[in-house]
Formats: structure tokens, sequence, C-alpha cells
């Protein structure tokens, strides 16, 4: 079996990303570690909304709501195991089949509500419907409110893996992403995954050679919801901290910017997105120029807006498209 | 229960209201004629509070502030339109809430450039500044009660506009059936501008008309962005009468919840959960609302006509 060029490329950004710790220890700054953890973090999330937007078309924009689910588990846990001495609400399995089965069944209801619609309604109900998670976790005052929870102790896997430990995080956060780029993988190419995509490009036609698009779309739904829920309890445990912040629209909106970044159309590309989209943070926020007393630098965003809609008006496929391989077109 | 009280929560509900009927008013039409997902929408009502507080300090009066507000947001968006939004016409919903999204960011950014980070005040004149007494022993300030009379009076404008004059006949007919009023030999780009400004004004004037009750700050478009988004989905895309009767509705149903139902809790729960849940249901109301409606009529309360099929 020979590789193709864009195989090889990525299996050197997986490569180097096993490599990523040892070679911060080498250089001796532990800060990257964190940083690409989040990243991959985001990659996860960003993945499972693909499955929505890039294979399915369904434009979800509040897929931040699910994250924030799975995070608030690991938060809740921790708050009721640190104040009411409840200790199996600190152990990771109970947290982490919480998260992932708590996010699936919010993800059932908004998503059973949510795709009686279409077009611009489905868009606009998402990101309501996310809203009204964020603000009721901004409400609960017991929770932290907006200040949301500090999380004194990470999920206790039993010994199994140390979370406290940096290292151990990062690679458990590393292979959630390999095991859900498999399962995308698998998932786009199944009889489901074809469902889903032939319910993308012609419904009616769908119809008519007998499926139901509602049931399958909702099943796509509900798995990339749970996917995400799982990316928010890795998120609590890096973060140790967790507020309703994360479940804001406007982090739904860096998801999608993610996606759109990397490249719909392939399995890799919401890695390569929020690679890109958090490298780019970086950069533009590190521009060393002063422009009239003022640090560029200082005023990302001034940069960031705009470049957005040239990639939308002119780089339709992203970071993909300049990957050798990329199917011409949109 | 305290009726004063309830009749001063009825005023601010309807205050509420009237402001985010007239972002709603611009949006929808930009939604249902142009299909067009503008998330920048909130941004030109940041702009109305921004342009509002330096015009008003420049001229020394809060009036002249305001009418010169309006038609620079009216230019504002003409220019945002043509710049940036017109080419996105043609293409699917995700390319437009991403550019409109990449816009957000590029105007709060720009506004903390030029006004910095700290918010304005928007001084009012004396008039405006005092209560008035709607009924003996029920004080209201002036300047809400301005609000609600405006507001009442653009949307019996806009009811006049829209329903009885030429330009009124081709916005319904856009929003019924884009392609056909194109075919019919209408110059739709120039409709889409003029449409687009009139909006962008409409949305100015909310600003400019919240900025001295709340506060003039960036960010401050997002907030009242997603309501007036669950007002036009509630309402029905492209139906300027569903947005007056879902903002009334939004604007009542929130401002009247917030205040009353940790007493309607109390009545059913025990105080201390009730105290609890409160704040956190009545932030979800309207949500709520909104999923109701959309379960049972998926194209909003009062889609135009010609829309649903």
């Amino acid at each position: 079996m020979s590789l193709s060029s864009r195989q090889v490329i990525n299996s050197a950004l997986l490569v180097f990303l096993a490599a990523l710790p040892f070679l911060t220890d080498w250089v001796g700054d532990s800060f990257y570690t964190g940083l690409v953890a989040r990243i991959l973090i985001l990659a996860i999330a960003a993945l499972s909304l693909n499955l929505l937007i890039g294979y399915g078309g369904m434009v979800s924009f509040g897929h931040a709501a699910y994250i924030g689910v799975g995070a608030y588990v690991v938060g809740i846990g921790a708050f009721h195991a640190f104040e009411d001495g409840i200790d199996w609400m600190l152990n990771g399995y109970v947290q982490l089949v919480a998260a992932i089965l708590g996010s699936a069944v919010i993800a059932l209801i908004i998503g059973a509500i949510s795709l009686r619609t279409r077009g611009v309604y489905f868009i606009m109900i998402t990101m309501a419907f996310s809203q009204m998670l964020y603000f009721t976790a901004v409400g609960v005052e017991t929770y932290g409110a907006d200040d949301g929870l500090s999380i004194y102790s990470r999920s206790d896997m039993l010994g199994l893996i140390d979370l406290n430990d940096e290292k151990s995080l990062y690679y458990l956060i590393y292979v959630s992403l390999l095991v859900v780029l498999y399962l995308m993988h698998r998932l786009v190419g199944s009889a489901f995954g074809n469902v889903i995509r032939g319910s993308k490009s012609n419904e009616a036609r769908m119809r008519a050679i007998g499926f139901s698009p509602y049931k399958y779309r909702l099943t796509a739904f509900v798995i990339a919801g749970a996917i995400a829920g799982y990316a928010g309890f890795l998120m609590a445990n890096l973060n140790d901290f967790v507020s309703p912040d994360v479940m804001h629209w406007t982090r739904s909106g860096d998801l999608i910017i993610m996606i759109l970044l990397g490249g719909m159309a392939s399995l890799f590309g919401p890695l390569y997105g929020a690679l890109a989209f958090l490298m780019l943070e970086e950069l533009l926020s590190s521009i060393p120029l002063t422009v009239g007393g003022l640090r560029v630098g200082e005023y990302w965003q001034l940069l960031f807006g705009p470049l957005l809609i040239l990639v939308v008006l002119y780089a339709r496929n992203g970071v993909d498209s300049f990957l050798p391989g990329a199917r011409k077109g949109s | 229960m305290n009726w004063l009280l309830l009749l001063e929560q009825i005023l601010n509900g309807f205050q509420l209201g009237l402001l985010l009927f007239l972002l709603a008013a611009g949006l929808t039409l930009v939604f249902g004629i142009m299909d067009m997902v503008n998330l920048a929408h909130g941004s030109l009502y940041m702009m109305g509070a921004y342009f509002c507080a330096t015009f008003t300090g420049w001229t020394g009066s809060f009036l002249l502030g305001a009418l010169l507000t309006l038609p620079a947001v009216f230019l504002l968006g003409i220019i945002v339109e043509v710049v940036a939004l017109r080419t996105l016409y043609a293409r699917d919903h995700l390319d437009q809430v991403m550019a409109t999204f990449g816009l957000i960011l590029f105007f709060n950014e720009a506004t903390r450039l030029i006004w910095g980070p700290i918010g304005l005040v928007i001084p009012l004149p004396d008039f405006l500044n005092q209560t008035v007494e709607i009924i003996p022993g029920a004080p209201y300030p002036a300047f809400r009660l301005a609000i609600i009379i405006v507001g009442f009076l653009i949307a019996g404008l806009l009811y006049l506009i829209v329903s009885r004059t030429k330009l009124g006949m081709l916005i319904r007919a856009g929003a019924s059936n884009r392609e056909m009023i194109g075919a019919l030999g209408i110059n739709i780009r120039l409709l889409f501008t003029l449409v687009f400004g009139l909006g962008a004004a409409l949305a100015g004037l909310a600003g400019l008309m919240a900025g001295p009750i709340l506060s003039v700050e960036i960010g401050m478009g997002e907030g009242i962005l997603i309501l007036t988004l669950v007002v036009i989905v509630i309402g029905g895309i492209g139906s300027i009468k569903g947005a007056f009767i879902a903002a009334i509705l939004i604007g009542l149903i929130d401002t009247v919840g917030r205040s009353f139902l940790p007493e309607i809790l109390d009545l059913i729960l025990p105080s201390q959960t009730a105290a609890t849940a409160a704040p956190a249901i009545s932030s979800m109301m309207i949500y709520l609302l909104m999923a109701l409606v959309l379960a049972i009529k998926p194209q909003g309360l009062f889609p135009p006509k010609g829309v649903g099929r």
C-alpha cells in the first residue's frame, strides 16, 4: 500500500503531535503542551460538529452548549465531592458516563425540536437553545453563576490514568482525538454516513429511495452532541475551571470558524482548522508592529474579522485546499 | 401582588418589546427578502449608540445628536452592504454566518480602537430626564415613555410604508418570492441596498434610544441580537406584523416574568428552591416559548404569504 502525499502530511502531523510533550520538555517550555492540548480538545469538538455541518449540511450554531454540559458535569461532581464529601461524584468513570449521556440527552431534545425546521430557522433555533443553556448556567447561583466553578480536584480515574499529570492528560486527549478521527472515518463511509451525506445533497431523492432523513439526522445530531460532551469532560479537566462562557454563542461561532478554516470536505479539516485558528490568534495578537502608539497585536480581531470574510469569499475549503490532492471547486 | 409595580413592569415590557421591534423589523426583511443571515445587525445597533454619544457630545444636544445619528447609520449600513454583504447573497447560509461573524469581530475591535474599552454615557436633556405621573401615584421615567411613543410611531410609519407605498409593495413581493420580482424587471440590487440601509437606520435608532438606559459599551449588540433572532423566528421570517407581535410578546414575558416569577414560584415550590430556580427559569422562558412555537408551527406564527409551501 502506498500513501498519497496528503496522507503523508496528515501522518506527519499526528506523529509530531504524539512527540510534542517530549519536544517541549527538550525546549524546556511546557506552555505549548497546554496550548496544543486545548487545540486538540477543540479539534475533537470541531470534528463532531463537522459531521453535522460538513457532511450533513446542518448548520448547528449551538455546539458549544454540549461542551458546556460535559464540562459542568465534571465541575458539579468536583463541587459536591469537595463541599459535601460525596466521593463517588469525583469518580472519573461516573463523570465520563454522565457527561456523555447528559450531552446526548440534551442533544436529543434540542435536535428533535430543531430538526423540524430548515435553513435560517435551524441556525437560529440551535443558537437560541445554546443561549438558553448559557443563561441557565448564569442563573444558577449554587454553581457559581457568572463567575463559574473552580475545579479543585480532577476526575479520579481510579489509578488507571492520573489526570493530574500533564503528560498523561495530554496523551488521553491525543488518543481521544485519534479515536474520534477513526470513528468519523468509519461513520462517514458507512451506510449511515451515506444517508446523511445524501440528505445534504438531495433530500427529495433520499426520500424517493425510501429513507426518512429526520431519524438519521437526529442520530447524527445526538452522536455529535455526545462527542462534544466528551470534549467538555476533557476541557474541564485541563482548565480546572468551568464557567458559562464555554457555552456562549460566540464559542459555537469559533467552532464553525475552525471547520471553515480547515475545510469542510475532509476528515482532517477540523484538526487543521483548530490548529490554524489558535495559531492565528497567537500570531496576530503578538504582532510587534506599533502604529501611532498603538500595538497592532492588541487589536488582532481587527485583522482577524476581515481575514475571515476573505476566507469565506475566496478560500472556501480553507487549509484543505492548499494540501496536495485537494478537490477542485466547492 | 403589587399592582403599581405590575403596571410599571408592563410599561417596561412594552419599552423592551418596541426596541426589539425596531431591530427585528430591519433584520426580518434582510432575512426574508434576501434570504441572508446577518449576525452583524447588533453591531449596527451598537454603532447607533456610539455615534449618538459622540454627536451628542459635539452638538451638546441629545435630540440633535440623535438626528445626526440616523443618516450616519443609514450610510454605514449601505457601505457594509455594498462592500461586504452584497457578494454573499448567492452563497449558502454557512458562509453568511461566518462572514457576518467576522464583521462583528471587526466592529467590536474597531470600536475599542476608536472609543476605547470603557463605556460611554449619553446625557439626557432635562425634559427627558424626569418622571411623569401617568396615573396619579405612579411616576414613570419620561425617557422610557418617549421610547414607547417613538416605537409605536415608527411601527405605524412602517405599516404605512409597507402596506401603502410602491416600495412597500416591492418589499412584500420580495419577501414572498424573490426570483419573481427580479424576473418582472425590478432592480433588486438597489431594493436590497435600500432595505438594508433602512434596517440599519432602525437598528441605529434602537441603539441610540437604548444607550441612555443601558450602557453604551462594546458587545452591547450581541445580547440583544439573540433576543431579536428569537423574535424573528417566533414571528415568522420576513413578516413585519409577526415581528411586531412577537417583539411585544417577548418584551412583556421577559420583563414581567423576571420580576414576578419568584413570587409565583414561591406559591408552588419551597421558598429555598424557588429562590434558586427563579433566575434560571425566567431567563429560559422566552426560549421555551420559541421552542413551543416552532414545535407547533416550524415557520413561525405569521410567515409571509407564499412562504412555507
